[in-house]
């Protein structure tokens, strides 16, 4: 009885987790870069089993607006393939560690008509099973403004000499009251005409 | 003399209303159907409500914030003046509260100017809303009650 229960659950904890997990592939969401920059696109995968020799990543390219996609990255058996006849041909770099399940590129010189969604997908033997997840790449001819960096550098700064105006003036009542200088207005709303006999020394 | 206070603070307390309410509503621009700036740009096509945040060009955020500030300074100034009103000695001015008050009408002629020198023209023609003039209205009447707390004197 004990073995047959020993041996369900060893059984039973081999085969479940080869079902219920997959491949679990990272990408950024969205990238951001400018014309004529260079951009580091990563990709790394979660898996549950030892990262095997036969491990492969591919990126695929889809340009925005259209619905095909065109392979330009594969890396499989120890080898990675670059693309050499589509659009990113001589900018695309393999800068990746395969046995550190890294499949990053590194994509030079960017233009305009890079815009679009690219596509990752790892793969690692017997763990095959996984959705590829993909990274949306803008790139921009001058970097916009983000939303509120200005409105926040204006009130900061205004606040921030509102404070300074403050201190200063409460600094300069605690001096005056402390006869380390002498005005010839020096309480709030009073004025103090002086007799003749000190120097007044004007700040 | 309580009046005379009376009727000063209810104006202050409507200016700051009117700051508020320009500063929030996004309303600075309409059009046929749709409303735009500062924050929102929202439009009612036949689908329903749609809003979309402002472009984020460099004149609105700069007339986001004068706008913003002034309603600070306003509401600071109403602070300074419940507090001087209390401590503030005989026969003195209300100089806080009549810096801060200049300062907030300052701010939104320079905010209202921006935006009519840099309005957005997308070809639509669009109108000035009612955020857009409130913002308009509330700065003489911030420029004229900050002169009334120059001039105002505590008496007891």
């Amino acid at each position: 009885m004990l073995t047959f229960l020993a041996l369900t659950s060893v059984v039973l904890l081999g085969i479940v987790p080869e079902q219920s997990q997959a491949i679990a592939i990272y990408t950024g969401w969205e990238r951001h870069a400018l014309v004529g920059s260079d951009i580091r696109l990563s990709c790394s995968f979660f898996s549950w089993r030892w990262t095997s020799e036969d491990v492969t990543f591919s990126w695929t390219y889809r340009p925005d607006g259209s619905r095909d996609s065109i392979s330009i990255f594969h890396y499989t058996g120890g080898a990675a393939y670059v693309d050499n006849k589509g659009p990113f041909r001589d900018r695309l770099e393999f800068v990746g560690n395969p046995g550190r399940r890294d499949g990053s590129i590194l994509l030079k010189n960017l233009e305009l008509n890079d815009n679009g969604t690219f596509t990752c997908d790892a793969k690692n033997p017997p763990d095959i099973v996984g959705r590829p997840s993909s990274v949306r790449l803008l790139v921009f001819e001058k970097v916009p403004i983000q939303a509120g960096v200005i409105t926040g550098a204006i009130i900061g700064v205004v606040l921030g000499l509102l404070v300074l105006i403050v201190v200063i003036y409460y600094l300069m009542r605690f001096l005056v009251a402390r006869r380390v200088f002498s005005l010839s207005v020096s309480k709030h709303g009073k004025k103090k005409k002086e007799g003749s006999q000190q120097r007044q020394i004007k700040v | 003399m309580l009046l005379i206070l009376l009727g000063v603070l209810i104006l202050h307390v409507i200016i700051l209303i009117l700051l508020i309410v320009s500063t929030a509503a996004s309303a600075w621009s309409v059009a046929d159907n749709s409303g735009k700036d500062l924050w929102y740009k929202c439009s009612t096509n036949n689908g329903g409500y749609h809003c979309q945040p402002s472009s984020n060009e460099d004149w609105i955020q700069a007339v986001q914030a004068l706008m913003i500030l002034s309603v600070l300074f306003c509401f600071f100034s109403l602070i300074a003046f419940l507090y001087q009103l209390f401590r503030l000695v005989k026969g003195g001015r209300f100089f806080f509260t009549a810096i801060f008050q200049i300062l907030a009408s300052v701010f939104v002629m320079c905010g209202a100017i921006i935006y009519t020198v840099m309005c957005p023209d997308d070809g639509t023609h669009p109108n000035f809303g009612y955020a857009y003039v409130l913002a308009w209205v509330a700065f003489p009447l911030c420029l004229i009650s900050g002169l009334i707390y120059i001039v105002l004197r505590k008496k007891e």
